[in-house]
């Protein structure tokens, strides 16, 4: 662990951990719909896109989920990357 | 007379909930209303394995019992008893999605704790082994502690079994009390999805990762290049779809109405009557059937978009432009819909959790040009844009048309903007959304979909818009003037008309237009068959000129113009103000939106008007 790394910078397909959440930072909605989709400390996640170069939402695999969410709720997500992630790349699409 | 026993169908979204209950149900179900709130109430009767019949109704998707949108409310309401106007049910039927348990057991738990009768039915079981997951339905059961069926509702899998374990659980005892209490039912929402992961894992019983042609769709659909280009030739396909695969059809409609008036005019004698029958009935309703054809080709596309999953992605490549003008992706479909008719878009911005987003959507909703609009456009087009190529292959005609539906999405990006700076002014909302599988959309599906709209417009059209013409026709009609007088001038119509033309003549507008916009406020559509009663009314002798040619003879190019630009903005049209007093509770917003849309309407349809005339055209 170097720097401290979360889903609004995590590189695409690489799998990793939800290492804590910032609910602070999240208003009320916000932090219980990410709550209802799934998203807890110990979730493996992984950024599949992300829309456009420069502040466009994200979409990422949440356990069996697919979810779409903007930048300022991901930079909320703390992650870690898998040890094994890179010994195991994504399948070309 | 007793009540039969109430089901209720609740679920996640996307977890193939209205799928199932289609496919218990078929085509004996109702579309009803909650009293007070616009939540569409889906029911149907299913009879049980000894012969009981049973109430199925489906509930609106919910993530928990604790709501964020006003459908959620509905289905929390419902299953805690708290509805109005619904009993609490006798048992529930919580449909999960087999390949996302971890997911949809949290809220399939918090159900399961209220103490209802429950059956679970782990749904697109297929669906998950295509995906390489094994589940047991068994050690689910046993997890859970309640019946679980596995089924495929749309290849009518376990439907048998699912009927049969609920003919055991509905025992005709009524359920004495909620074991859970209301407070309690807020439980920690981290606590339970930890219980449903474990249960999950202590269902499944191999899980081999496959490479998902989910993901291989999504590498092009949501391609930050390839994406944005893909939306937008799929919208170009769909408003190209409208106006070319409509023509035939509406060439059939229009040959069955000339038949129906030929017969009506051939079997009855020259008398008030019959003009009442033909002139006012036939021609204003047979002027707004036409367009049924193109409702329900934009209807079918936009249907297709929603089921087979793409709709959410168009709204994932949307939300950075929405987020430009204050709004979410979200906001986009129900924009989307509104290009069909702003009532069923208006009632889509339900799923928009952020209260101030979901008013500026709706109050904007109208600006999208809807289907209605479409006589009113190809009309006035037809009479007054030459059928001239200006590119190879791109008419004036399209061009305008194109301009003026340019123009509703540009008027509804600042009134957007305008709105979020003002009277909703807010923090800008968020964009948090679950991005559903891809499915093949079911033909049944679409098809009851579509069926349900070809049956409201049939409706509108034989009610309102038939009373509206048949009203406008009265009044044209009497009273009768003096041989050698105009009959539209010495008509009641014609002096109301009068009224208004005082006001509406500083742009552009003349009486017949000042006619027309008193009718048209039922439904817009209606313009066109009102100013093609006053001609018909007008000069009766003249009756075989068509529409197009009394128009070229009374109006003017600047006035045409106007005109169009009128109702890219008007508010013309009760339902819309109707559903948008249903959705905000009050008068308050649809007396605004009435508001501004006139206003702008007047000042912009002004400028065309005088802009025109100062080109000198």
């Amino acid at each position: 662990m170097t720097s401290p790394l979360h889903l609004g910078t995590l590189p695409r397909h690489r799998r990793a951990t939800v290492e804590a959440i910032d609910w602070a930072r999240l208003a009320t909605p916000e932090a219980r719909r990410l709550r209802e989709l799934g998203f807890d400390r110990g979730v493996a996640v992984e950024v599949l896109h992300r829309a456009r170069l420069g502040g466009g939402p994200i979409a990422c695999r949440v356990g069996r989920m697919t979810v779409a969410l903007r930048r300022a709720v991901a930079v909320a997500i703390a992650v870690s990357l898998d040890p094994q992630s890179s010994a195991l790349p994504e399948p070309a699409e | 007379m007793e009540l039969p026993p109430l089901v209720a169908m609740v679920g996640n979204p996307n977890a193939g909930k209205s799928a199932l209950f289609n496919a218990l149900t078929g085509a004996r179900q109702k579309v009803g209303n909650y009293p007070g709130v616009t939540v569409e109430r889906h029911s149907g009767r299913i009879a049980l394995d000894d012969g009981r019949p049973v109430e199925l109704v489906d509930l609106p998707g919910a993530y928990s019992l604790d709501p964020s949108s006003p459908d959620e409310r509905v289905t929390r309401d419902v299953v805690t008893g708290a509805q109005a106007g619904e009993r609490l049910p006798d048992a529930l039927v919580v449909v999960v999605d087999a390949s996302n348990l971890d997911n949809h057991l949290r809220f399939a738990l918090q159900l399961i704790a209220l103490g209802l009768p429950v059956v679970v039915a782990l749904n697109m079981v297929d669906l998950a082994e295509r995906d390489g997951l094994v589940l047991d339905p068994a050690a689910l059961e046993r997890e859970l502690g309640v019946p679980v069926v596995a089924t495929v509702a749309v290849r009518r899998r376990g439907l048998d079994e699912l009927r049969e374990r609920l003919t055991r659980t509905v025992t005709g005892e009524k359920v004495r009390r909620l074991t859970t209490s209301d407070g309690s039912i807020e439980d920690d929402i981290v606590t339970l999805q930890r219980r449903a992961r474990q249960i999950s894992a202590a269902a499944t019983v191999s899980e081999t990762p496959v490479r998902r042609w989910n993901h291989a769709l999504d590498a092009v659909a949501l391609h930050p290049v390839f994406g944005p280009v893909l939306l937008v030739a799929l919208l170009f396909v769909m408003f190209q779809a409208v106006f070319s695969w409509s023509e035939a059809p509406i060439g059939w409609i229009e040959g069955g109405i000339a038949w129906i008036d030929d017969g009506v005019r051939a079997v009855m004698p020259d008398s008030i009557l019959r003009s009442a029958i033909t002139d006012g009935v036939i021609a204003g309703v047979g002027a707004v059937i036409v367009f049924l054809p193109q409702i329900l080709i934009l209807f079918l596309f936009i249907l297709v978009l929603e089921a087979s999953g793409y709709m959410v992605r168009a709204a994932f490549l949307m939300d950075r432009m929405m987020a430009g003008v204050g709004l979410s992706g979200r906001a986009f479909i129900p924009l989307l819909s509104s290009f069909a008719c702003a009532v069923p878009g208006i009632m889509a911005t339900r799923t928009i959790d952020d209260e101030k987003d979901r008013l500026t959507t709706i109050l904007i909703a109208p600006l999208m040009t809807c289907s209605a609009r479409l006589p009113v456009y190809t009309i006035i087009i037809g009479a007054f844009i030459p059928a001239r190529q200006v590119l190879p292959g791109v008419g004036l005609q399209g061009l305008v048309l194109l301009g003026l539906y340019l123009m509703g999405i540009a008027g509804a990006f600042v009134a957007a903007l305008a709105l979020r700076r003002t009277v909703t002014k807010g923090e800008s909302s968020g964009f948090m959304m679950e991005m559903p599988k891809y499915q093949m959309p079911r033909l049944r599906d679409v098809g009851l979909g579509l069926w349900s709209r070809t049956e409201i417009f049939l409706k509108r059209a034989g009610t309102i818009i038939a009373l509206t013409t048949v009203v406008l026709w009265l009044l044209l009609s009497f009273p009768r003037a003096p041989a050698g007088q105009s009959q539209v001038d010495h008509s009641v119509a014609g002096r109301i008309a009068g009224g208004i033309e005082v006001v509406v003549a500083p742009i552009g507008f003349n009486r017949d237009i000042a006619l027309a916009l008193i009718p048209a406020m039922a439904a817009r559509e209606v313009a066109v068959a009102a100013i093609g009663t006053v001609y018909a009314v007008d000069d009766p002798e003249q009756g075989e000129r068509t529409i197009v040619e009394n128009l070229q003879r009374r109006w003017t190019l600047p006035t045409a113009l106007a005109f169009l630009m009128w109702f890219v903005f008007a508010p013309q049209c009760i339902s819309t103000i109707a559903v948008t007093r249903r959705e905000t509770n009050g008068w308050r917003w649809p007396l605004f939106m009435v508001g501004y849309l006139f206003a702008t309407a007047y000042v912009m349809a002004g400028i065309t008007y005088w802009l025109a005339v100062a080109a000198g055209l």
